[in-house]
């Protein structure tokens, strides 16, 4: 089942005439968007624009009243919930940091794992060298190797948001959706949350949705603007900051 | 799996199972070999009332794996306790045989009361003892496993499951209450005679029952240890503190839940037929919600989270109740109950053992509070908004 609409799609996301709608208010019209395989996305939009309810559509937490949502050309990502779809190989850092926080920094890390997640698999799991070989290099990347008997709770906010990355990493998925990576950063922790995000874009599909527009010109890749819930320009980021009508919402009607 | 063992074993959980270990076999002991009435002999009623705080203890343990390690607060626990004591109730009526009160050898003697002319097929088997025991373990198992499976696919969390525990308890009372259910109605299963050929009134009998509750007290404790330390016991904590984020990273969280639901109600089943030859009698009173309720009292005052607090807590808090509702104060030990668990909540919200620790252990301090704090939140109000921005 490659085409739909008698489309044929490469792209390892795609989302075709989606609609959502709460209580009456639509949070997505008609939203359309493709993702090539190893391609890093930002996605910026003023408040409510719906660039969260988008990733709660792709991850399963909601779903859409209508249109497609295709992961790699064949599933439908519509009918699946949120632990079939991260098994698909799609992971999420949310917008809050949200870690375990009352465990250490190295669990946080195991539990991320993309080892066998059934019951009986973590009933009779047992440390191993792979693991504990994946979880080092994980710490290495997110630079928390000196914090790794923390507990995740004590760590500060810059910390807890690379500790999530570093979840997603562990998670070793094929599309990461990354929201607000760098709210509430220092500047200098900014920018080196924008060079992880290029080092983890060298093997992994990542879509990004961000608010700092400095940080999205310092990831330098294609940019989505979306506007009520549907895509209003999409380019460079200078192309798409000149664009009127992305003026015109940010600025205020 | 000695290799679970040794991980499940630190020195606290040593010191809890040699102390157990020493109760159960220093006890019965003391108390059949000791002549009777030397200082150092325990009387055999006192050998009968630490067997039921025994079996408290292996309930609050079976309430403190889901409550303290997986967020699930069941207010109808005492159901499954329940359950497995009838289970064994169901046996030990079949034992007495022609010994009741009107010689029949088949019916039990409500049943003949009622002029009922044969067994209830539900009470098939229950004269052999490895199918009542095989019972007191699939009944509660499977009442929680069905109960789960709709409760926890339909993501019901938090206070609303709770409710439903309690509502579920509550119908299981008024079901055992009703002669024609097949159980005793009111006065439940009572007058047993014989455990195995022996005596239940037996000094012997009783001193051999106390180290057996003993003993499944340390296997229940041990399975609860191997499986809080165990990988499946972080996700656990994950599902307990964070339960969206646990499902987003990949991990089926109404498999976990269902399967620790189960475990905890057949070990709770265990603890109810170790419960009722030693008390003697099991009636419907012991589904009410209260019973089920104080249990939950039991674990939060021991201290939710450490499972030696949950077995700490069930002993002090009976052992308070058998000394005030024994004296003066016995109309107000309700009330001095609501106020213990106001005041634990309020003044010690990680219990006893969860207190100690963290002032006792000051390298460990930080890794047993910021546990026992995040035990220590509110159900269901406690998982974080994922996310709040929304459209």
């Amino acid at each position: 089942m490659n085409t739909i609409d008698g489309r044929t799609t490469s792209a390892l996301l795609y989302l075709d005439g989606v609609h959502v709608s709460f209580d009456g208010f639509h949070a997505i019209n008609n939203l359309s968007l493709t993702l090539a395989p190893g391609e890093m996305r930002a996605i910026i939009g003023p408040n409510g624009a719906g660039k969260t309810t988008m990733m709660d559509i792709i991850t399963g937490k909601t779903k859409p009243d209508e249109g497609t949502v295709l992961f790699d050309g064949v599933t439908d990502l519509t009918r699946l919930d949120e632990t079939r779809i991260a098994e698909l190989g799609i992971g999420r850092k949310f917008q809050k940091p949200t870690v375990f926080e009352s465990q250490t920094v190295e669990d946080n890390l195991l539990l991320a794992l993309n080892v066998d997640h059934s019951v009986k698999g973590t009933l009779f799991w047992r440390p191993n060298k792979p693991d504990s070989e994946r979880i080092e290099r994980v710490l290495e990347t997110i630079r928390l190797t000196d914090a790794r008997k923390r507990l995740a709770g004590s760590l500060s906010h810059g910390q807890k948001q690379w500790l999530e990355i570093g979840m997603l990493l562990a998670q070793n998925p094929r599309l990461l959706l990354v929201d607000e990576p760098v709210a509430g950063m220092t500047d200098v922790e900014t920018q080196q949350t924008a060079e992880l995000l290029k080092q983890i874009n060298r093997d992994h599909t990542v879509m990004v949705v961000e608010h700092d527009m400095s940080f999205v010109r310092e990831l330098g890749v294609k940019v989505t603007c979306l506007h009520e819930g549907t895509v209003l320009a999409e380019g460079t980021i200078d192309q798409v900051s000149s664009n009127e009508r992305v003026i015109e919402v940010y600025l205020g009607r | 799996m000695p290799h679970v063992l040794t991980r499940s074993l630190d020195r606290a959980a040593t010191t809890f199972v040699v102390v157990v270990a020493a109760c159960g076999i220093l006890i019965p002991l003391s108390n059949l070999l000791l002549p009777v009435g030397s200082v150092f002999q325990v009387p055999t009623y006192l050998v009968a009332l630490w067997g039921k705080y025994v079996c408290y203890a292996i309930l609050a343990l079976s309430i403190d794996l889901i409550w303290g390690y997986c967020g699930i607060l069941s207010l109808g626990h005492g159901a499954f306790f329940a359950l497995g004591g009838y289970a064994m109730g169901m046996y030990l009526m079949r034992q007495i045989g022609t010994r009741g009160v009107y010689g029949n050898p088949i019916l039990p003697d409500f049943m003949v009361f009622l002029n009922w002319q044969k067994l209830p097929w539900y009470w098939y088997g229950f004269d052999m003892f490895p199918f009542a025991a095989l019972m007191v373990v699939v009944v509660p198992g499977l009442l929680a496993f069905g109960f789960g499976w709709f409760a926890f696919r339909s993501r019901v969390t938090g206070v609303y499951l709770s409710i439903i525990t309690q509502a579920m308890t509550y119908a299981l009372l008024l079901a055992f209450f009703r002669n024609d259910f097949g159980f005793g109605g009111n006065n439940g299963l009572t007058d047993f005679k014989d455990i195995l050929g022996f005596n239940v009134q037996a000094d012997g009998t009783r001193a051999a029952l106390f180290a057996l509750s003993c003993l499944f007290l340390i296997v229940a404790f041990l399975l609860c240890r191997a499986i809080v330390t165990s990988k499946l016991g972080k996700v656990l904590i994950a599902i307990r503190d964070a339960e969206s984020r646990t499902r987003f990273i990949g991990y089926r969280v109404e498999s976990y839940k269902l399967f620790v639901f189960t475990l905890s109600a057949c070990m709770a089943g265990v603890a109810g037929a170790l419960y009722v030859p030693q008390v003697g009698i099991i009636n419907p009173s012991e589904f009410a919600p209260g019973n089920s309720i104080e249990a939950v009292i039991w674990v939060a005052v021991g201290g939710r989270g450490t499972l030696i607090g949950a077995a700490l807590g069930a002993i002090v808090v009976n052992y308070a109740k058998t000394f005030f509702t024994s004296g003066v104060l016995a109309p107000y030990w309700l009330f001095m109950l609501g106020a213990l668990f106001i005041l634990v909540t309020l003044l010690l919200p990680k219990g006893i053992v969860g207190t100690f620790n963290s002032w006792r252990m000051p390298m460990r301090q930080k890794t047993i509070a910021a546990d026992a704090v995040s035990a220590a939140r509110e159900d269901g109000v406690s998982e974080p908004k994922m996310a709040e921005q929304g459209p």
